[in-house]
């Protein structure tokens, strides 16, 4: 009946825990207190009330497991010390017996059937054996028992979250599984017996698969260990930007799979081959230096004419003997790579919102925060350690100095104007970045006409990109110091304005580029007619050269062919090389900034006039921000690059996964944790929002292409189309049947288009206000909280004011100063004395009046509700007589 | 198989992984760091549950714990005799709490008891002005850590009785942005 111990699972953890916090604290509760607990339990229901009694049973065993000096007490309480998780069990089970039993006789009431369990579980004897009767099971006994199994099998399930010991945890666990053994196969009597016995055979199977299943995704995942190291060695901060970048890979991995699965494979397997057209062909003019590695390198020649770029796809509806629709494979991948990646980054967003403790800016808890969670407890190097204990300290002055406020800016408008000063530096800081990489592209597609160019000034836009990048950050953290703001709003800025230099040089390149793309369009008409013009004279020059063959004209070698600019290519060539030299930048960067840096450091350090490692140069610190910042930059770069140069993914694949093993190796060789080492908490979503941001303004060029500019003529597989989408368009006339056709009409027309946007509009703006409202709701409870304590402030600090109850209450009580008081007993080292109010000069008075006076704490806890006794009550009540009732 | 097989059954493995938040391969390693620490006491066959505990001495040189302020508390919360000394199912236990598959209220119930230096159930004010004194170290002047524990007290202290139940502690760290995650 009573599934005492079974309980736990469905108390939730304010309930439990609150009684845990007050049975620890009573050392010794008495029979009576523990009488006076059922009674005030008794209206609420039996099942609510043996569920509390479980949930303090459990509790005061644990109680008796932490605190074997209080044992001799526990042996006045109804469990018998020495019975641990095991005999409980075994008593609960007897337990159950007991109340079966009594529900047949029907001869009890209910309180009387408590009071009788509770005798059963602390002195039956184990003798009695009630397995036979299972034989003889009535209706409604199968339906408890299938409802007891089903609870076991929650705890089997949920044992883990449990507050227990390990060997308690075992214990119930084996005892839980013996019963579900035991049991389960009698529940399904009759015809529907083997059934049921079978449904649970295949359901241990599927949980035996699951956790198979499970233990392999764990071992699928890789570099835990290698995370797990930088962690312990740099604090969860630095370990949170490998975590992000395995994400990123994972994320990466997929788009790649997409896009090599579905576009570059079936063209390279079904496809024409090289040489067969012209787009998939060397020009004539350039096939002699289309080998040179200088060439390669600049993805020109073989590299540009291959199947890593846009131009060399074909333009045939279907490929192979599977019929495979290439060019609408390829929009769609364009498209699914947007699509995913967007999914993926809002749910790992909700998920992370989801985790996160709730809102963080409400400063109530400053201090108790600082206190309880400033500690990384993942950090297992000492030096990182000692730096964590420093910002600690630092941190606890700097909040004390704000308690004690009244520090007084003594020249604010200094600081404001240096402020001032500060941001219009930046901000031309930023227009001159984005001036010059305007500069460098105009300069870029002069050169482009030019053959006499050395090697700067072919790479020239590539060069200045990553300078800025590499430039800009450090002089926006030296400008910032003028600022001097705290340095976690220093962060903030600096991320910030780092994020608004990257932004801007790319989209400063990217208008540059549409510029070029433009001017290539132009360019194309021309060539176009010259093209078509070319065609007719070769066919005009064959039919007068052979004026009696009548066949077809034998096609032209298709290295000779005029072809256009082809723009797609040209836009994906800038963003692989981009890409590329990115990757080189920041892998000279490490090795340069950090590695080499470390060496000197290290190794002239014997013979240096200063102390190198502790002066000026010192070793570098893994730059988080910056890191992050250069993953998401690379990040947007792919998504737009990857629709012109399929490649690309997989070039950033290759990147993600190198710089993962480099990066681990220079953060463990070279670098030193951080001076002020920050917890990643929450910036996660700081990175990921930053993620969405980028790849929306990554997609909106793109779109832009495919539902506005015109393809090329003659390269690509959308050739020939007006438009990019128009493959869509065609699928549906010519492979879908015609009455999908028309249904896509409908559904393309703006009197359905307009009411569902309006749908939509509608939906989104009741959920605000549906969210506005729960927010309110929130609020008005934090409100109520704040209130209720004040309150209980308040009482506390003038007894006067508390009601004449309570004041009985406290006469009531005996003389409680003899009780041993529990908080100075096992204090490990006291280092300031209690209620030395006289040290302190800004203690507040209510603070000398709760040390001083004990009493003054016990009885005005907790307001006299009927539950949850606060530790003092019930402890007093324990001598005295109840007060109440 | 060899090894595998003979530090645990697989029913073993089993109930280990119904009860912690680990894998059996993580359970295994754990297993080798368990024995890593005393190698003569520690046997490698475990299969019929052997009754040893390890000093807290040894547990808390463990890199894992060796740098944390807090490390002797940790390995008495877990301990079963409170003394610090840990049989291989509280290690287990231990380290299955504190890792990050473990749920917030677990993490919120052990986070108390290993505040909770003298074990009286409630964070009082001399357990406050510990953990400050541990993070700090002697940095602080005793009066600033004095301060700094009432304001803890001011703000957490929700009941008014001076000092932190497991509710208050629960409420107010359920609200931080850096309780592990």
């Amino acid at each position: 009946m009573c599934f005492c111990y079974l309980v736990g699972i469905e108390i939730d953890g304010e309930v439990d825990s609150a009684e845990a916090a007050g049975k620890q604290g009573k050392a010794a509760a008495s029979e009576d207190g523990e009488d006076e607990d059922e009674d005030e339990d008794r209206p609420r229901g039996r099942r609510a009330a043996n569920r509390k009694k479980a949930a303090q049973k459990q509790v005061e065993e644990d109680s008796d497991d932490e605190i074997p000096q209080r044992r001799s007490a526990g042996n006045r309480r109804r469990g018998k010390p020495g019975a641990n998780g095991g005999e409980n069990g075994e008593s609960n089970k007897r337990n159950k017996r007991g109340g079966k039993k009594q529900k047949q006789g029907k001869g009890k009431g209910k309180d009387d059937d408590k009071s009788n369990r509770k005798k059963n579980s602390s002195e039956d004897s184990k003798s009695e054996g009630g397995e036979e009767e299972e034989e003889s099971m009535s209706e409604g006994e199968r339906a408890r028992l299938m409802e007891e199994v089903e609870e076991k099998k929650k705890l089997i399930a949920n044992i883990r979250n449990k507050p227990w010991r390990m060997k308690r945890r075992l214990k119930h666990l084996k005892e839980a599984q013996l019963f579900v053994d035991k049991f389960e196969g009698a529940l399904g009597k009759g015809k529907g017996r083997k059934l049921y016995a079978y449904k649970v055979m295949m359901m241990k199977k599927w949980i035996k698969f699951q956790r198979d299943f499970e233990n392999f995704k764990t071992a699928c995942i890789p570099w835990e260990r290698k995370i797990k190291e930088v962690e312990s060695h740099f604090g969860s901060s630095v370990a949170s930007y490998f975590i992000f970048l395995r994400w990123m890979y994972g994320m990466n991995l997929v788009l790649f799979s997409l896009t090599f699965g579905l576009v570059v494979i079936p063209e390279v397997l079904m496809g024409l081959p090289y040489g067969s057209i012209p787009r998939k062909t060397v020009p004539r003019e350039e096939q002699d230096t289309a080998m040179d590695y200088s060439v390669l390198t600049d993805f020109n020649g073989y590299c540009k004419y291959s199947v890593l770029f846009y131009g060399y796809y074909n333009n045939q509806r279907t490929i192979g003997f599977l019929k495979f629709r290439l060019p609408l494979s390829y929009l769609m991948v364009g498209i699914g790579t947007f699509g995913y990646s967007l999914m993926v980054v809002i749910r790992t967003m909700a998920k992370n919102a989801d985790v996160g403790g709730g809102d963080g800016e409400d400063s109530e808890f400053t201090f108790a925060w600082k206190m309880f969670t400033s500690w990384d407890y993942l950090i297992g190097n000492a030096e990182t350690a000692d730096n964590k204990y420093a910002s600690i300290t630092t941190s606890f002055k700097e909040s004390i100095v704000d308690e004690q406020e009244n520090q007084k800016d003594e020249n604010i408008h200094l600081r404001r104007f240096l402020r001032v000063l500060a941001n219009f530096l930046i901000t031309c800081t930023l227009g001159g970045s984005g001036y010059l990489i305007y500069f460098v592209v105009k300069r870029s597609q002069e050169f482009a006409n030019r053959d006499d160019l050395g090697w700067y000034e072919k790479n020239e836009l590539e060069i200045i990109m990553s300078l800025l990048g590499l430039v800009g950050p450090m002089l926006f953290e030296t400008i910032a110091e003028l600022e001097e703001y705290h340095p976690r709003i220093a962060l903030k800025w600096q991320l910030g304005r780092i994020f608004a230099l990257f932004l801007g040089n790319l989209y400063t390149f990217l208008l540059a580029l549409f510029d070029e793309v433009n001017a290539k369009l132009e360019e194309e008409k021309d060539i176009k007619n010259a093209s078509i013009w070319f065609m007719k004279e070769y066919f005009a020059n064959f039919t007068a050269n052979n004026p009696n063959e009548t066949g077809t004209p034998p096609p032209i070698e298709p290295a000779d062919v005029i072809r256009g600019p082809c723009w797609e290519t040209t836009v994906g060539i800038e963003f692989v090389k981009l890409t590329i030299s990115d990757i080189q930048v920041t892998y000279l960067t490490i090795l340069i900034g950090d590695f080499l840096r470390a060496l000197i450091v290290r190794f002239l350090n014997y013979c240096w006039c200063w102390d190198l490692e502790a002066g000026w140069p010192s070793y570098g610190e893994f730059d988080i921000s910056g890191n992050v910042l250069g993953l998401v930059f690379n990040q947007g770069m792919i998504w737009m690059g990857s629709f012109y140069a399929p490649g690309l993914v997989g070039i950033n694949v290759l990147r993600l996964l190198t710089s993962m093993y480099y990066q681990c190796w220079a953060v463990m060789a070279c670098n030193v944790p951080h001076e002020r080492v920050f917890k990643a908490s929450k910036s996660n979503n700081f990175y990921m929002g930053l993620l969405l941001l980028i790849l929306f303004l990554s997609l909106l060029p793109v779109v832009y292409t495919i539902m506005s500019l015109p393809p090329s003529f003659d390269c690509g597989p959308f050739s020939g189309k007006e438009r990019m989408f128009d493959v869509i368009i065609e699928t549906i006339e010519l492979d879908l049947p015609s009455f999908l056709g028309t249904l896509f009409s409908y559904a393309a027309n703006p009197g359905l288009i307009i009411p569902a946007i309006l749908l939509m509009v509608l939906a989104i703006y009741y959920l605000n206000s549906v969210s506005e409202a729960y927010k309110n709701a929130n609020n008005e409870l934090k409100k109520k909280m704040q209130m209720a304590r004040d309150e209980e402030k308040n009482r506390r600090n003038n007894k006067d004011s508390t009601n004449q109850v309570m004041k009985d209450l406290e006469d009531l009580l005996p003389n409680r100063s003899n009780l041993p008081p529990p908080e100075e007993k096992k204090g490990q080292k006291p280092k300031v004395k209690p209620g030395a109010a006289g040290n302190a000069v800004n203690l507040q008075k209510d603070v000398s009046l709760a040390s001083v006076n004990p009493n003054a704490r016990g009885p005005v806890t907790q307001a006299p509700g009927p539950r949850a006794p606060g530790p003092g009550n019930s402890r007093g009540r324990g001598q005295g007589p109840p007060p109440r009732h | 198989m060899g090894s595998k097989h003979t530090t645990f059954r697989d029913d073993q493995l089993d109930e280990y992984q119904d009860c912690t938040f680990f894998t059996s391969k993580e359970i295994l390693r754990l297993h080798g760091r368990f024995r890593d620490l005393a190698p003569n006491i520690v046997p490698m066959d475990y299969t019929n549950n052997p009754d040893i505990t390890l000093p807290s001495s040894v547990i808390t040189a463990m890199p894992e714990l060796k740098e944390n302020p807090f490390r002797h508390s940790i390995v008495e919360a877990f301990s079963e005799d409170g003394k610090g000394n840990l049989s291989f199912n509280d290690f287990v236990d231990m380290f299955s709490v504190l890792s990050e598959m473990a749920p917030l209220d677990l993490k919120i119930i052990y986070a108390f008891k290993i505040y909770d230096f003298n074990r009286d159930g409630f964070l009082c004010e001399k357990d406050v002005e510990e953990t400050v004194h541990r993070l700090t170290g002697e940095e602080l002047r005793p009066e600033e850590r004095r301060l700094v524990s009432q304001r803890v007290m001011e703000e957490a202290d929700l009941d008014g009785d001076w000092k932190l139940s497991l509710i208050d502690f629960e409420n107010m760290i359920s609200k931080a942005p850096d309780f592990i995650r």
